[in-house]
């Protein structure tokens, strides 16, 4: 306790920090704005909450990681781990989520549940238990005296996300694939009746977002570090992003995956890093409490 | 002759069973033990699972806070928890029996009580979500508690707090606990089948076809639900503090809320048995647990692969589970009429669902 009062007395007494950490915050919260671009996608397109998204995450990571090792410019890691992981997305969804999109939400979620486990026990044999990161080497700037640090490998994390969300919105917006997508979000009898293969559209956005989860990961294992274990905590986040934001509503998701940047880094500041954790869980129940509240609103039910 | 008229001659069996297990087999008792606390787990998750549709990833929460409860009960009684937490791991700390019994009995109800009142509390908060929402909300609960424990020094934080040593002999502990487990396990059962065939099982059942029209039909849908759930909670603490106590030792992120072994497991055993029937979960308990117990040594570090390979065969390609799956190859066994024949007595109680269900509402 004494320790949150005296962290929250320093942010007080040096207003520069909290700078600081709103740089640092919205630095990363680019890198889970793209991710949960992802998860929105698939669960509004397809309907499936994916919660092996954060274990997609870590593979990507554990590419670049690898690649990194072998000497291999880490920035080089994200078009590598963009095609891969579109390769392993589109193995999992012929072989697993294409046989359950038809079935019940809580099938699918389970489904995906099963996948993450295999993920994240595959990478802990594989590669063991420790944390990891892929080093570039890049220059840190500081500035009001040292107050404020800035790593380059942050700010081109930052751009990097920039670049592909801005491709990918703008893959969505005008490609004649991106059009099929969004019709068939929008009603997939609809979309079939009208000529769309919905079978493909779903299998081409399942892999786009395994693939944009790859990029993801190749800039965590930049920006943070990777662990087997720490795509749960990567799906938790994204899922309390898209479930504040809604999933149909873009510019919604990007502001709360910057916002669940800031909240954290801030957040990790005052209480220590060993809540970063339950930190995460408590925001997803207050986010669901929240949302059930407005439904109730909407909903008149027999107390 | 079919399955319905046999059910009172399966229980009678299943008691002979229960009771000489343990003295056919005495070298096995402790994991028969644990395959009676895995039938509680997938009867329990069953009520809300298969019944009622409502599928929770977070019944473990129960299991974990009885566990916690009849621990600072049991050693609250004579001691400081504080106090005994901090010391536990320099000097031993002696229970006389007088003691022991008292404590245990104590906190066995405390259990019961505590997670039922815990599970009217959690129920307000969650059952305003529906399908995927309620089972992340749940598993948020259960993966929160977890979290707080292993923060919270009073209980031992992450490193956990060692029970009350049982006095007695070691033989006559595992029999006492397998005993217990195993009592609790039949209430269980019992319990539930006069419970299905109640008002409050068709209710429920109500509720997992369609909720909005349940609720059209004038049901409180809400105090079904919460009831559903104290329910199951009532019971998962009672299993909880047995198996605390049985195990002697109590930690809290591998054996109090373990969200990726026991609490996916009761939801892997009831697909496996068969969602929304009596006996699916018990057959799937019995099923997995057999196979896990065999199989489990022989994948050297792979178990866990192998199990999240299981969780997505069984989900994807054998959802119906083994009892769904006989009754859909021989429902007149079951009592289940196909097509319109004589006219016979309606004497049907049980509610069975074929086709697997799905969720409009969300």
């Amino acid at each position: 306790m004494d320790q949150i009062i005296s962290n929250i007395s320093i942010l007080k007494a040096a207003p520069i920090f909290n700078l600081g950490l709103l740089i640092d915050g919205l630095l990363i919260g680019s890198i889970f704005a793209l991710a949960a671009y992802g998860l929105a996608l698939v669960w509004g397109v397809m309907n499936v909450k994916n919660l092996a998204q954060g274990d997609f995450i870590m593979i990507g990571g554990y590419l670049t990681w690898n690649l990194s090792r072998l000497g291999v410019e880490p920035l080089l890691g994200v078009p590598i781990a963009f095609v891969t992981l579109w390769c392993i997305g589109w193995i999992i969804y012929r072989a697993v989520v294409s046989k359950v999109i038809a079935r019940d939400l809580f099938t699918s979620l389970l489904a995906t549940f099963g996948i993450a486990i295999v993920i994240q026990q595959s990478l802990n044999l594989a590669f063991g238990p420790d944390t990891q990161s892929a080093n570039a080497d890049l220059p840190t700037w500081q500035f009001a005296n040292g107050l404020i640090t800035v790593t380059s490998t942050r700010l081109i994390g930052f751009v990097c996300a920039a670049i592909l969300a801005t491709t990918v919105i703008l893959f969505m917006k005008n490609s004649r694939i991106g059009q099929a997508i969004r019709a068939t979000a929008q009603d997939a009898r609809a979309a079939r009746v009208l000529g769309i293969d919905t079978e493909k559209v779903y299998a081409f956005t399942f892999s786009l977002n395994a693939a944009i989860c790859g990029a993801t990961g190749a800039l965590v294992a930049m920006v943070w570090n990777v662990q087997p274990f720490m795509g749960t905590t990567y799906s938790i986040r994204l899922f309390v992003v898209v479930t504040a934001a809604g999933f149909g509503n873009l510019p919604g998701v990007i502001a709360a995956g910057f916002g669940m940047g800031v909240f954290e880094q801030f957040g990790g500041f005052i209480l220590g890093a060993q809540y970063q954790q339950a930190l995460i869980v408590l925001l997803l129940l207050i986010v669901l409490t929240v949302r059930q509240l407005q439904q109730l609103r909407e909903r008149q039910a027999v107390q | 002759m079919n399955a319905t008229s046999l059910q009172p001659l399966i229980f009678w069996l299943l008691l002979l069973v229960g009771i000489a297990a343990p003295l056919l087999f005495p070298d096995y008792s402790n994991q028969l033990a644990v395959l009676w606390l895995m039938v509680i787990f997938a009867l329990t998750w069953d009520i809300l699972g298969g019944q009622m549709g409502y599928n929770s990833l977070g019944n473990i929460f129960f299991f974990g806070a009885g566990m916690y409860i009849a621990a600072v009960v049991q050693i609250g009684l004579f001691y400081d928890v504080g106090m005994y937490t901090s010391a536990g791991r320099t000097t031993h700390i002696v229970f006389t029996h007088a003691q022991y019994f008292t404590g245990f009995v104590l906190g066995l109800a405390a259990a019961g009580i505590g997670s039922a009142l815990l599970a009217l509390i959690i129920g307000w908060i969650v059952f305003g979500l529906r399908g995927p929402y309620f089972a992340i909300g749940t598993l948020g609960v259960a993966v929160a508690a977890a979290e707080l424990m292993a923060s919270w020094e009073w209980v031992g934080a992450a490193s956990g707090i060692s029970l009350p040593v049982f006095p007695g002999e070691p033989e006559f502990q595992k029999l006492f606990f397998y005993l217990l487990l195993f009592a609790l396990a039949f209430v269980l059962l019992v319990f539930l089948r006069w419970l299905y065939a109640t008002n409050f099982g068709l209710a429920v059942n109500a509720i997992r076809d369609d909720e909005e029209k349940a609720e059209a039909m004038g049901l409180h849908t809400r105090r079904y639900k919460r009831t559903a759930l104290v329910i199951a909670a009532f019971f998962l603490g009672i299993a909880g503090a047995m198996f605390g106590n049985m195990i002697g030792f109590i930690e809290p992120r591998d054996i109090a809320f373990p969200t990726t072994t026991f609490n996916i497991f009761m939801v892997l055993m009831v697909l496996l048995g068969g969602k929304g029937t009596l006996w699916g979960p018990v057959v799937g308990a019995v099923i997995f647990h057999v196979i896990k117990e065999v199989t489990w040594t022989y994948f050297l570090g792979w178990q866990f692969i192998a199990l999240g390979l299981l969780i997505v065969i069984i989900v994807v390609y054998f959802q119906q589970g083994v009892v769904g799956w006989l009754m859909e190859r021989y429902p007149e066994r079951f009592g289940i009429r196909v097509a319109p024949k004589e006219k016979e007595e309606p004497t049907v109680r049980m509610e069975i669902h074929l086709a697997p269900h799905s969720e409009g509402a969300e």
